[in-house]
């Protein structure tokens, strides 16, 4: 069995700030890590491995230092990692990302299960694992909390929900993105952090993945940052006390004078 | 401060830490309760190959020394005293078999100890026989090509959770210590049995038991270096593995100095945050500093020990004092620091309190080491004045 763990470096914090001048985030002074939610698809790709044998290929697209990323899942038990790291790949956005992704996956020879975590805990979007799927033209489950089957050519996993979960059966090649709910990690061990730092992480360039310049970087990427900034807090607000339905009755008739029109449900 | 680790090293006390963070910090509290041994954090700290680093290469270990054990040692304790224990207890159980083992036993015994799938323990202490460790009455008969052992262990750390056992015991009664050996006996043994846990005041997530044998049958390649060598074994043996309580008692006095500075932040008094009096600013100085000094004490004893220096029973004995003396005053000032919260159990602080001061009563007493100190000063004294009358 063939995987590759997509994993992406983001910011060590939840105190996030953003610097109004640039509208980026704040690195400084920030330590780096593997988004928390990619380390529990890491921690899965190495289970299969174990399970029905392979390799695990861990990748990440981003900036040189994001290699330190690559070795922390070496550490966690990945047995190679590739780093997609060119200036022309600067600026993508979620689009441009899946493609320049999709193209390295591809450049490697394809996996049979693709693992992501469900988001980065940076950009929120949860938008690559799909785009990457779309791209490579296969299959993709989201929010996957266990994978209850897998054979050569299918896999049933389990979809968490809202209120509950979906089974889902699909063929493979799949692209798989996960929640934390689906397993507990691993710490590092010491031989494979001693491992890890020796490994070579080889880096591929744009010109290395079979890319069209155009779809990669600022270029490929629809979507232009505006601004960012940090929402205000509306204050105030009104509190009802007493009898439920006098305050009920209050509130309803408060909001229909505001322009808020209430609906009965149909129950 | 910097104490100029090595990547390695660097790395062994960083993935330390974060287990006493995410695996013991979490259940310290609960297992202070219940004194259930914490067998999860031991399969953990076993996957990271933490009980490798003080183990030689040649026997699936990470070659680091007693420097290594006492990094891993100084941040497990950090969060728990108790949990911490059940890994500085193997590694004292440990030591011998690295120090006196033959080839065969340490390929047998190392690999799996390496590895955390078996723990080991020390046996040496017995209820009439303590700082008076030349006391011991347990015997072991020669009988054939095997030895018959009797007699009675107590306090033994990790004591029925280890699978490997080294005991003191006489195998020339009429010799005294000189008439002790070194035994390995493994736990299953016919005739070796455990007594009751211990009810302790502080660590008690870690295994306290007796061991009881009974015409306990070993066969006599069990020895560790050769009869008669007991006493040396084990006086040996401890000389390595006091940096390790002394930095169980630098890492529980940290643990207890963070919850401190920690608290004296969020308490209110008279308007402000306590940490803004100098009362309490003066207190938190005193434990820093000592805490500090401790930790030095602690890192150049161990470092001693794994430069081969010849004699490191002073400075072992330096480190593993200070250190524990250390210990007991930070947390008790640490309580002090919290008030009355620092009294309830609610509270980090008095289990830390109560974790402490075991360390200045095990492993030899406080005055046991103070003695070996002075004594140690004394021989060295007497030497020089001899050498300097030689050579008139």
């Amino acid at each position: 069995m063939k995987v590759i763990v997509c994993i992406k470096q983001v910011p060590d914090t939840t105190n996030v700030r953003i610097n109004p001048e640039t509208n980026t985030l704040v690195r400084e002074g920030v330590q780096s890590i593997i988004n928390p939610f990619d380390v529990y698809a890491l921690e899965e790709g190495v289970r299969l491995k174990e399970k029905h044998g392979g390799t695990v290929t861990v990748m990440t697209m981003g900036p040189p230092q994001a290699e330190s990323a690559l070795r922390d899942a070496l550490a966690l038990g990945a047995d190679n990692a590739y780093l997609v790291s060119d200036r022309a790949l600067a600026g993508a956005d979620t689009l441009a990302t899946a493609y320049a992704l999709a193209c390295a996956i591809r450049k490697l020879g394809g996996a049979d299960v693709i693992l992501m975590g469900r988001q980065a805990i940076d950009g929120d979007t949860g938008q690559v694992g799909p785009g990457v799927a779309e791209n490579l033209g296969i299959s993709h489950v989201t929010d996957i909390r266990k994978i209850e089957e897998i054979t050569d050519s299918r896999i049933i996993v389990e979809r968490l929900l809202e209120d509950g979960y979906a089974r889902l059966a699909t063929r493979l090649p799949v692209v798989l993105t996960v929640v934390k709910e689906i397993n507990i990690p691993r710490l590092p061990s010491l031989k494979g952090k001693l491992a890890a730092k020796k490994a070579q992480v080889p880096v591929l360039k744009a010109g290395d993945i079979d890319a069209e310049v155009e779809r990669l970087g600022l270029n490929g990427s629809p979507t232009q940052v505006m601004r960012i900034f940090t929402p205000t807090r509306p204050s105030g607000g009104k509190k009802f006390t007493g009898d439920a339905a006098a305050t009920v009755g209050a509130l309803l008739s408060e909001l229909t004078a505001a322009g808020i029109s209430i609906r009965k449900s149909k129950k | 401060m910097n104490y100029f680790l090595t990547e390695e090293q660097t790395m062994i006390r960083d993935l330390a830490a974060q287990i006493a963070r995410e695996k013991i910090a979490p259940i310290a509290a609960e297992l202070d309760e219940s004194g259930e041994f914490p067998w999860d954090v031991v399969k953990a700290m076993g996957m990271a190959d933490l009980y490798r680093v003080f183990i030689p290469t040649e026997y699936e270990g990470l070659g680091g020394g007693c420097f290594e054990m006492v990094l891993a040692v100084e941040e497990l304790s950090r969060a728990c005293g108790g949990i911490s224990l059940s890994y500085a207890a193997s590694a004292l159980g440990t030591i011998p078999i690295i120090l006196f083992g033959t080839e065969e036993q340490k390929k047998k015994y190392l690999p799996p100890l390496a590895s955390g799938e078996i723990l080991a323990a020390f046996g040496l202490t017995e209820p009439n026989a303590g700082s008076d460790a030349a006391g011991i009455k347990t015997t072991a008969r020669a009988d054939g090509d095997s030895y018959v052992i009797n007699g009675t262990k107590q306090w033994i750390t990790n004591g029925g959770e280890a699978s490997i056992y080294t005991v003191i015991a006489l195998t020339d009664p009429h010799r005294g210590v000189r008439g002790s050996s070194a035994i390995l006996v493994e736990k299953g043994t016919p005739g070796f049995e455990f007594g009751k846990k211990e009810n302790k005041m502080g660590i008690r997530a870690s295994a306290t038991r007796e061991l009881v044998f009974q015409d306990c049958r070993v066969p006599k390649s069990n020895i560790l270096g050769k009869e008669g060598m007991g006493f040396l074994v084990a006086m040996r043996t401890l000389d390595q593995s006091r940096p390790g309580v002394a930095a169980q008692a630098v890492g529980i006095a940290q643990g207890a100095l963070d919850k401190a500075i920690e608290y004296s932040r969020e308490r209110q008094q008279f308007g402000k945050s306590i940490s803004s009096f100098q009362g309490i600013q003066f207190i938190l100085a005193d434990m820093a500093t000592q805490v500090e000094a401790a930790r030095a004490l602690t890192y150049a004893a161990a470092r001693s020990i794994d430069a081969g220096e010849k004699d490191v029973s002073r400075a072992s004995a330096m480190a593993k004092v200070f250190a524990s003396d250390t210990a007991m005053k930070v947390t008790t000032d640490a309580v002090q620091v919290f008030g009355g919260y620092g009294y309830m159990k609610e509270y980090p602080v008095e289990k830390m309190m109560r974790d402490a001061k075991i360390t200045q009563i095990y492993e030899g007493t406080n005055q046991i080491q103070r003695e070996v100190i002075a004594l140690n000063l004394i021989k060295e004294s007497v030497r020089g004045a001899r050498n300097a009358a030689a050579t008139k």
